[in-house]
């Protein structure tokens, strides 16, 4: 069998077994598991049926004495506060609120609970404005008109081309989700294989065991036969992630209702998916090996390459702020870095679409960069293959890559 | 055609040259001591043979030809540092490693199997390396380098950190390898497992050859002029020694210029003396290694 395939083949399968590995692999499906799990713990869902709210209140204004059952919840009349107040006390009502004499001119309605919250919960509040609202328009207009006006809107966008067509991308955040979920498992996978890479480099270095296998295959045997393999173990993790997505959609979507049935793939995503995680897989390797040339052990190999394998991060971060102005320059510097562009471009694939020339400038960039970093990563991997034990200083490596 | 042929090499690090301007050639049936003090550029020029690092200039040819990755099939080596893949079973680092030199998976098994077993290591096989003994790992790494029955085997410092018995071992199998016609490269400190062992020297300093060739022909250069002598009875004046300087013993005597050792041996006889011993007094390596060293530095 050919040596780099040997290589691959033995880091593949030495990687797929590392307790590391494994639990990455299996712990953000994990994660996602028990976040809907939470979510759905937290959250209070539909309510069943059987399980009517009572709502106390007290109308000092007079008229609110018509309907009364909205939904699951259910109004009480009381006659004065201080009955009100009895019944909560009791356990009768679960809150209860006061119409005051002077609401038509104010809007006041002062509302009473036991529990602490933060604010109004939205369903009590839409309940007690329907409540007012029906009982204020009552043998005014017609039941219907007293129905839209409680919900007068239902807002449907539609995006059309340039053409005047329907558009295939509709946009939303139904657009953004599968591209967002990628760009994390992406962001991910290339920073636990960067610092797989550097450990295991690291590693054969501490161990001189380098010199063994540089006596058996050359440097660029040895550094292909590994990035291939890291690479193709990064490749199974991130399938691995996505193959549980739609059970894990699945899941969620009981949960999170409807939301899901939006989930649109945005135009080229899985075509600028796969290029994307192929370069920077490449990129983020050849640096990985530059790192592992220049450190004399995995412990000091590792924060160097956190620096850009949190770089890598940084679309991630700053994605609320996408969402909110999407036309920011600044989104066009971080789709052209390279260490931040395959990320970036999936999250702006889903918000806004990218213009052609960015993505060629981000391509062509990127490139231009991993044939950069693997040139320079060679020649520091020769020069410092077999230096122990202490790192050169930064100035020392420029001087050593310009004369070497 | 010899098996390693290496032709004024020349390597610097930063500004300074470590090794300079060197030049030998290892017979294939021979053992070959490379020595030298720490720093003298012995790692670095096995460094250049195995082509893990490239000379500035200079040539070296591996069995005829430069080294290419068939070339590198046909070498063993087992470096001054030693490291293997500590998580790795013993057999399957044997095997991985002996895969890297181009043998089949099956035939490395049974061959890492029978030098387990010829070590004594057979019940160590399923072993973590992390497992095992120092001493243990250097005989597993020494069976990495022979696995493949290469027909150049170069060998930093073999014995250090090995027992007695494995260094006896070791020597049984190194002895066994050049019966089989193999060349091997020795680098090693120890001067008196250099004389046991090797057939050719090459000792250098400051990256410079400073003695090379054949062991006994070397140690022959470095006769001195003086004898050996353990007799019965005083020894009295003996025409054409300078001075006498007693051991544990015996005595030694150091001749002027002109007398001979056979000539003092002729004095003696003819005197009727008893002579338990008569030896022509010769360096050890060690010996050699110092002046020579010494005198350079």
């Amino acid at each position: 069998m050919n040596k780099t395939l040997l290589i691959f083949r033995h880091e593949f399968l030495h990687m797929i077994k590392r307790k590391g590995f494994i639990i990455l692999t299996l712990i953000v499906p994990v994660l996602a598991l028990i976040g809907i799990g939470v979510f759905q713990l937290v959250s209070p869902g539909e309510p069943s049926v059987v399980e009517t709210t009572t709502i106390g209140y007290v109308d000092e204004a007079g008229g609110f004495d018509q309907y009364t059952t909205q939904g699951y919840i259910e109004l009480v009349h009381f006659d004065t506060p201080g009955d009100a107040t009895a019944a909560l006390i009791n356990g009768d009502v679960s809150e209860y609120f006061v119409i005051p004499s002077d609401y038509l001119s104010t809007g006041v309605i002062n509302r009473y609970t036991l529990e602490r919250q933060l604010e109004t919960p939205s369903t009590i509040a839409t309940v007690i404005k329907n409540f007012l609202t029906s009982n204020m328009l009552a043998g005014k207009v017609p039941p219907e008109t007293v129905y839209r006006i409680e919900t007068p809107l239902d807002l449907v966008t539609t995006r059309l081309t340039e053409t005047g067509e329907v558009a295939t991308e509709q946009g939303g955040y139904g657009n953004v989700i599968i591209p967002a979920i990628f760009g994390l498992l992406l962001a991910l996978s290339l920073q636990a294989s960067s610092m797989y890479l550097v450990e295991g480099l690291g590693d054969e270095k501490e161990s001189r065991l380098i010199e063994v296998l540089l006596s058996s295959v050359s440097p660029r045997q040895l550094l292909t036969g590994k990035v291939l393999g890291l690479g193709a173990a990064g490749l199974v993790q991130v399938v691995i992630w996505l193959a549980s997505l739609p059970l894990l959609l699945n899941l969620a979507s009981s949960t999170i209702g409807g939301f899901f049935s939006t989930i649109q793939l945005p135009a080229n995503f899985l075509v600028l998916g796969i290029v994307y995680f192929i370069l920077g897989y490449l990129l983020f390797a050849a640096l990985s090996a530059g790192v592992g040339a220049i450190s004399s052990s995995a412990r000091e190999g590792q924060p160097l390459a956190m620096i850009y394998a949190l770089l890598v991060f940084v679309p991630l971060w700053f994605a609320s702020l996408l969402f909110i102005f999407p036309d920011n320059p600044i989104w066009t510097v971080l789709t052209i870095f390279p260490i931040t562009a395959p990320i970036e471009v999936m999250l702006r694939l889903g918000v806004a679409g990218i213009a052609a020339w960015e993505l060629a400038t981000s391509l062509a960039v990127m490139v231009f960069s991993i044939i950069g970093a693997l040139l320079l990563s060679v020649k520091a991997f020769r020069i410092y293959l077999l230096m122990y034990g202490k790192r050169p200083k930064f100035g020392e490596i420029i001087r050593s890559l310009r004369s070497g | 055609m010899p098996a390693v042929e290496v032709s004024n090499i020349v390597k610097s690090f930063v500004d300074k040259v470590v090794v300079n301007d060197l030049s030998f050639s290892v017979a294939q049936g021979e053992i070959f001591g490379l020595i030298g003090p720490n720093g003298a550029g012995k790692t670095t020029t096995i460094r250049m043979m195995m082509d893990i690092i490239k000379p500035d200039s200079g040539d070296v040819t591996i069995l005829g030809e430069k080294l290419s990755e068939s070339t590198k099939n046909k070498l063993g080596y087992l470096p001054e540092e030693r490291g293997l893949y500590k998580k790795l079973r013993v057999l399957d680092s044997i095997i991985y490693l002996a895969s890297l030199k181009g043998m089949d998976r099956r035939s490395a098994e049974e061959k890492a199997n029978e030098l387990l077993n010829q070590t004594g290591m057979l019940h160590h096989k399923g072993k973590k390396i992390e497992e095992l003994s120092r001493g243990m790992g250097q005989i597993i790494q020494f069976i990495v380098s022979i696995i493949h029955d290469p027909e150049l085997v170069v060998l930093d410092e073999p014995f250090a950190g090995l027992d007695p018995v494995n260094t006896e071992l070791l020597k049984g199998m190194l002895f066994d390898l050049r019966n089989q016609g193999k060349a091997l490269v020795l680098s090693t400190h120890q001067m008196n497992q250099v004389e046991e062992l090797c057939d050719r020297i090459l000792m250098i300093n400051n990256g410079q050859n400073i003695l090379y060739g054949d062991l006994s022909e070397i140690k022959a250069r470095y006769r001195g002029n003086s004898v050996l002598l353990d007799v019965v009875g005083e020894l009295g004046e003996i025409p054409g020694v300078t001075d006498k300087r007693t051991h544990k013993g015996y005595t030694e005597l150091m001749l002027d210029g002109k007398t001979t050792p056979q000539q003092v041996l002729a004095h003696l006889i003819s005197r009727g003396m008893v002579i338990n011993r008569f030896e022509v007094a010769t360096p050890s390596l060690n010996e050699i290694f110092l002046k020579e060293v010494g005198k350079k530095s």
